[in-house]
């Protein structure tokens, strides 16, 4: 069931596609940000530093999402001892980590101006904090634990760990009183955003989503080589 | 059609999972009180006893109350069930306004009044450009 994701296969699939994807990549990167910095209307509150939004929302949905990903690829491969899974996992956690830190810093940048503050200890932010960590220790586990089964075993555990703290995050704002506002944007109930601002923010989303494909055929292609050069029964 | 150490491995994935959420879940039930950014102005009526420490209230800013004289900037705090007054002396952030979320922070005098060292501004989850909100206040 498995064998689509044979390394060799997504290797072949991985030196064709870059870069188309790198041409996709740069293509909605440009609409969205023109659509971003000049073609989307100002916020009737907020002004012109509602921008910072079209940075800020896909970075953190991006994270949360690259998180479940590896918590998810992480559980199969926990499972059925399935290499390859925790390599893939491995490869997506740089790019989730990155737009982390993004998705806390632009938050910091737009709190000053509307809040009037840099940083709260609120549910929200306090539990993205917590992700970071997970993230950090995560990547950390790869480079500390060099023991085949060992290291596989422990990144698994803290990525399942970790992913508790998803949906913390998800319903932070719901759940208790928070600085940060609630969401926007939701799939059941309606949205309470505008549409001229919804297409910016989906753009951008899409945009940062294949650079974190882009990333993770990068970090994928080097271990699958790092893997070679040892020899193929140490991954 | 597993074998029995796959089987064994999703059991322990499953009660690690479960177990852990459960014991989060505790943790995070019993700190209510601190996981919380703020406390409304009626749960600031029920609290017991005033303590002298440092307190967060929010909710939305009375229509015509700011009163802001040479150096102190007076408001209410309204969840529409309760309100409490605060004193406030130092620079408002920019979205501060009337019939918009705040949270203050500082000291209770008592259960209706709290002197403030600092305002923060909390917006709400609407996005929409000036002519839209134009629009609907005219309906």
């Amino acid at each position: 069931m498995f064998k689509i994701f044979e390394p060799n296969k997504i290797f072949l699939i991985n030196s064709k596609t870059s870069k188309y994807i790198l041409f996709l990549f740069i293509t909605v990167l440009t609409i969205g940000l023109v659509e971003a910095l000049f073609l989307s209307p100002e916020d009737y509150i907020q002004s012109h530093s509602v921008r910072i939004m079209y940075v800020h929302v896909p970075s953190a949905w991006i994270s949360l999402g690259i998180f479940s990903l590896i918590a998810l690829l992480s559980i199969v491969s926990f499972i059925f001892k399935n290499k390859n899974f925790s390599i893939i996992a491995k490869s997506l956690a740089p790019s989730g980590f990155v737009f982390n830190i993004i998705a806390l810093v632009t938050g910091s940048i737009w709190g000053k101006p509307t809040w009037g503050t840099w940083w709260a200890w609120d549910a929200r932010i306090t539990s993205m904090l917590i992700l970071l960590l997970f993230y950090a220790m995560y990547i950390l586990a790869w480079r500390i634990f060099d023991k085949n089964e060992k290291v596989i075993k422990i990144t698994s555990v803290i990525a399942i760990l970790g992913v508790i703290n998803v949906p913390i995050i998800k319903f932070s704002v719901d759940w208790w009183s928070t600085l940060h506002q609630d969401s926007s944007v939701n799939i059941l109930s309606e949205s309470t955003i505008h549409s001229s601002m919804l297409v910016p923010l989906l753009l951008m989303t899409a945009a940062f989503s294949l650079f974190s494909l882009l990333i993770f055929l990068m970090k994928y292609n080097t271990e699958l080589i790092k893997i070679k050069n040892k020899g193929l029964d140490r991954l | 059609m597993y074998g029995k150490k796959v089987k064994l491995r999703i059991l322990f994935i499953s009660l690690l999972l479960v177990s852990v959420a459960l014991s989060i879940y505790l943790i995070l039930k019993s700190l209510e009180e601190n996981v919380v950014y703020f406390l409304s102005p009626t749960e600031i009526r029920n609290l017991v006893e005033i303590e002298n420490k440092k307190i967060r209230v929010g909710g939305m800013v009375k229509n015509n109350s700011i009163i802001i004289d040479s150096e102190n900037v007076n408001f209410i705090i309204t969840d529409f069930k309760n309100e409490i007054n605060v004193n406030y002396s130092g620079p408002v952030p920019n979205l501060f306004e009337e019939g918009k979320g705040v949270v203050a922070e500082g000291f209770l005098k008592d259960q209706s009044f709290l002197i403030a060292e600092k305002i923060l501004a909390k917006h709400d989850e609407n996005y929409m450009p000036p002519e839209v909100a134009e629009s609907l206040k005219d309906k």
